[in-house]
Parts: structure tokens; sequence; C-alpha cells
């Protein structure tokens, strides 16, 4: 418990350079654009004279200087305070508090499904390295790595949708159906299966590939030998042993394939037209919505982190090895 | 020259080399094969495909040809992916190099830098890059190698801090040679081939970015890209779905060329398969 506590603070206290870094670099790369959220806002109102361009930006605050904007949106940061949304004419927080728990739970999903799936179909290949079974399954696992998400959406959907009928096209729940409870819930479940394929399937490919290349490392390791030696059955040093020794490496990626998730739920949430956090993001930038941007930009850093942080936990559980040493310190 | 023959050798880099060899020469070729602009109306909209031998992919709701667009795709998705990667890995190598051979100081405020770049998922980057810079060819190449360089530079980093410490560094350092020079011209290039075999992976990666960028809009209006093909076919998805199915195969044919090779020449190179 206190090797996890320290682990969480040291985490906590390296991690403020790091955003802050993030939130300076979006802001001044975002100021260097041509054009601000008011003349996107006047553009889409259908036009406007100079005194209302002038008094909009003095409303929003766009008529300071640079650093003076920037000293005041990190002071405001510091009181959870994300801005004001230009395009959405709403507080940030609460558009991102509203669109985050559909991207969760479209991501938390294609995880469970991809580590699933994946890590299960590595061991089947990496109980016998060099077989058909497993030359087969890793040059399978390879083209599907290499098939883009949103190209791969359009095929389910295709096949699925258009041709078999069995599920829906787009959106996260059938409009108005007035469903409610377990009904709504299994209505929601059958429009997240194809997104959730998409953005899953790509990551099972890596999933397994780290499976079995860390589980034919482990194949040559001293223990094996004993365990054979042992006289124990291959199924037992396949699942007891060698895949059990292989699960480590696999949390590792979990961790750090959080980050391109995350990117991968922009583009399938545009396929599949779903209300979430990815499609906020193209939203914003299609609305020129600075203080949105950088408030997409800033959450999603903050997952990234707390999602590593949460790996790094249970490599601490599983590998009383990792994180003794800091204590120490 | 061995390590080529080996490559080639083993089935899987000869499948590799041979996908990567049937876009290259689409991308090299394009201008020859279908000459002029492969935006232009070629003929009547929605033709599908294998029916008319002038446009044998078809053409698309404006009347444009499948095929030009295909090959001109090839070259917009290679231009970007090697143009994108060999800028991500110049400048992590360059990072990299200063990060490990610098100071304490220098070497912790480059690492936060690179952890800033790493926790913020780079298609979200690439993606606000190309809204402010705007969608060219240049800019996507840009936002793209911004997106990706952290993890180069974060393997050079750790190359430099093993070789810096070897005797002929030291022997560099005797003769008086600048830092800048034994870290640029010394280390460097010893530390570059773990961050070579990274370079694939980040072609690879670069053309998946490219294409998602396209599809959703954000790339140059005036290139034919394959991204943007499966975005235009998509409004017609039901009634020709071959103008979204066709683009892609070249996508993943591109892509499965150069993960097919790097993970060839892994195996050639004697470590073990890349994940």
């Amino acid at each position: 418990m206190r090797r996890a506590l320290t682990l969480v603070r040291r985490r906590a206290i390296s991690a403020i350079p790091v955003l802050l870094i993030v939130v300076v670099a979006t802001f001044l790369m975002l100021e260097a654009a041509p054009g601000d959220a008011v003349d996107a806002y006047l553009l889409s109102a259908g036009g406007g004279d100079a005194a209302l361009a002038a008094s909009l930006r003095a409303q929003y605050g766009l008529d300071q200087s640079l650093l003076s904007r920037l000293f005041l949106y990190i002071a405001a940061l510091g009181r959870l305070d994300l801005g004001w949304s230009v395009a959405f004419e709403r507080p940030v927080l609460a558009l991102i508090a509203e669109r985050l728990p559909t991207t969760l739970m479209l991501m938390g999903s294609a995880t469970a499904l991809s580590f699933g799936l994946g890590s299960l179909l590595g061991v089947v290949a990496g109980s016998r390295p060099g077989s058909f079974r497993d030359r087969a399954l890793s040059i399978g696992a390879l083209t599907l790595y290499a098939i883009p998400g949103f190209w791969l959406g359009l095929v389910l959907v295709l096949v699925f949708s258009v041709s078999l009928r069995w599920l829906p096209i787009a959106g996260i729940e059938t409009i108005a159906s007035g469903k409610h409870g377990l009904a709504r819930a299994a209505d929601i479940a059958r429009h997240l299966a194809l997104p959730v394929a998409a953005l899953g399937f790509i990551y099972l490919a890596l999933f397994l590939r780290v499976m079995r290349s860390a589980m034919a490392e482990i194949w040559r390791q001293d223990f094996v030998l004993a365990a054979r030696a042992k006289g124990l059955t291959r199924r037992r040093i396949v699942w007891r042993h060698v895949a059990r020794a292989a699960l480590l490496p696999l949390v590792t990626v979990l961790g750090l394939q959080s980050a391109g998730m995350l990117g991968g739920s922009v583009v399938i949430e545009s396929v599949f037209a779903i209300p979430g956090f990815g499609r906020l993001a193209q939203e914003a930038v299609a609305g020129r919505d600075a203080p949105l941007l950088i408030g997409i930009i800033l959450t999603s850093a903050v997952l990234v982190i707390l999602v590593n942080l949460t790996v790094d936990l249970v490599y601490a559980v599983l590998d009383p090895r990792i994180g003794a040493s800091e204590v120490s310190r | 020259m061995n390590v080529l023959r080996r490559l080639v050798s083993n089935p899987t880099g000869a499948a590799g080399l041979a996908l990567l060899a049937v876009i290259a020469a689409a991308a090299l070729l394009a201008p020859w094969l279908s000459p002029g602009d492969p935006l232009r109306i070629a003929g009547p909209a929605l033709l599908p495909p294998f029916t008319d031998p002038a446009l044998p992919f078809g053409t698309d709701r404006l009347g444009r040809d499948v095929l030009a667009g295909l090959l001109h795709g090839a070259r917009t998705s290679l231009i970007v992916g090697l143009a994108a990667a060999a800028a991500a890995v110049l400048i992590g190598s360059v990072v990299g190099t200063i990060a490990g051979f610098a100071g304490r100081l220098v070497d912790e405020a480059l690492m936060r830098v690179v952890d800033a770049f790493q926790i913020v998922p780079g298609f979200l980057l690439a993606l606000a890059f190309v809204s402010v810079a705007g969608g060219s060819l240049g800019t996507v190449i840009l936002a793209i190698a911004l997106s990706a360089w952290a993890q180069p530079a974060r393997l050079v980093r750790a190359e430099v801090l093993s070789i810096r410490e070897r005797d002929y560094v030291a022997a560099a350092r005797v003769i008086g040679m600048h830092p800048l020079e034994i870290a640029f011209k010394e280390i460097l290039p010893n530390a570059l081939p773990p961050v070579l075999a990274l370079a694939a992976v980040i072609v690879a990666a670069a053309i998946l970015t490219e294409a998602a960028l396209s599809f959703l809009g954000l790339g140059d209006p005036n290139v034919v890209t394959w991204g943007s093909m499966i975005s235009e076919g998509r409004n017609v998805l039901r009634a020709a779905p071959f103008l979204s199915v066709i683009p892609g195969i070249g996508l993943v044919a591109a892509v499965l060329g150069v993960y097919l090779v790097s993970e060839a020449a892994g195996e050639a190179l004697g470590r073990g398969g890349r994940p």
C-alpha cells in the first residue's frame, strides 16, 4: 500500500511540468492560427461589422496580449476552469464531461475485446513458436494491424448493416426509442458493436503479437526446462508458467496503446456518428474553437497519464520488484 | 547485400518487397500510366468497375477515374509516409543526441518535452496542427512528423547514453574534438541502426495517419489521396461500395508491405519478431 502511495505521489509531481508544457505548447500553436473564434462566429452568423467584432473580442478577452491571455488561462486552469467554448456557447469543461463517458465506454469495450481475445490468440500462437499455427496467426495479426480503423469500420458497416442488416449503421442509440433500463443498454450495445470492433481489432493484433513474442522468449528460459523435467503436462506449462510470465509485457502495452486508441476514437466516432469526445475534437477543429481544442488536448493528456498510472499500479501488484527501490529512496 | 539476399529468400520478406514494389511502381509511373490531372472528369459518374476497359476500376460520384486516383494516391501516400518518417527521425535524432550528450539540466528539460509529446495522442496533435496551419501536403507531413518524433528521440537518447562511455568517444575527447562534433560525428552514426528499424514502423504509421487526416477532410484538397477517396466514396456507400473499398485495399497493401519487410529484416538481422 505504501509502495502504491509513493508511486502515485511521484507520478503526480512529475506530471505537473509535463502538463504545463502541453498547455503552453498547445496554446502557442493555436495562437499561430490565422483568424480566431470571433472570425469563425461572424462567418457562421453571416457577417457583422468591425465594431461588433471588436466588442466580441473584448468580451472573450481576445483583445489582450498573448502572454497575459496565457497566464489568465493557466490561472483559470488552477480553478478547474477550462474556459468557454465559442462554437457551442457553453463551458468547455461541461462539454467535455458530457462527451467523455461515451468515449470511455467505447475505449473500455474495445480494450477489453482486444486484450481478452488478443492475449488468448497470442497464447495459441505462442504455445508452439514456429509452428504453422503460429505463422498463420502472426501473419494474420500483421495484416489486421495494417488495416486503417476507419476503413475497417466502413467495411463492417457494409457487411453487417447494409448487406446483412443485423446491426444499426450509426449513432449511439435509437433516437427517441423510449427504452429504459436493460432494453436501453441492449440498444446501446447493438449500436456500439461495430465501432468497438473497428477500434479494437487493430489492438487485438498488437496484443496477439506482444503475447506471442514474449512467450517465444520465455520458452528458452531455464524454469521452463525445469518444469518440463518435472514432467508437467504441456498444457500446464503453457498456461501456468509461460503464458503467465508473458502477461507482464502485455500490461505495459495496455498503457502504451491508450494514447493511440484515444486518437483512433476521433476517426471511429466520425465514421459511426457517435457523439463522443473524439467527435468533439473534430467539431472543435471545424468550428475553429481554440479553447475547446486546448481543453480536449489537455483532457486527453490527463487521461493518458491516469491510464499509465493505473497500469503502473497493476504492474507493482503483479511484480513485487517494481517500485521497491522507489520507496527505499 | 547479404541482408537483402536473406530478405528475398524469406517468404515474409519476399511478399513484403513484392507489395512495396508494386506500390512504388504505381507511385513512380502514375504520370505515365494515367497522364493528366487525376481529379479531372474522365467519364460518366458512378460507372461500376470492370465494365469499361478505358476505366477499369470505374468512376466516382463526379465521374473521376478511380484507377487514376489509386495510382496518384499511391504517390501521395508514399511521399507523405517517407517524408514524415524522415523528418520525425531527424528531429528525434537531434533532440535525442543533445539530451543524451548534454548535461543533466538540458537532458531533464528535453525529456519533459518528449514526455509531453508522448502523452498527447499523436492523431489529436496532428489534427490540431493541420487545422491551424491549413491542409497542404507540407503541413500534413510536418504535422505527422510532430506527432511521431518523440519515440525515436527517446531511443536515440538511450543509445547515446550507452555509447558516450565508450573508449573511442574518450579518445575523441582527448584529441580535442568539439563536444558537438563528437555528438554528431562519433556518437549519432553509431546510435542510428535501432532507430532505422523503428523508422519502418513510423513510415507505416505515417501512411495511416495521413489517410485518417484526409478521410476527415483535413488533407490537401488539391491532391488525390486514398483517404480522401474513401471519404468521397462513403457518401455513396450503399450504391457504390467499391469506391470506398478499393482505395482501402491500396492502403492495407502499402502498410502491410512495410510491416512484412521490417519483420523479415528483423529476422534477417537476428533479433526476435517486432510486436
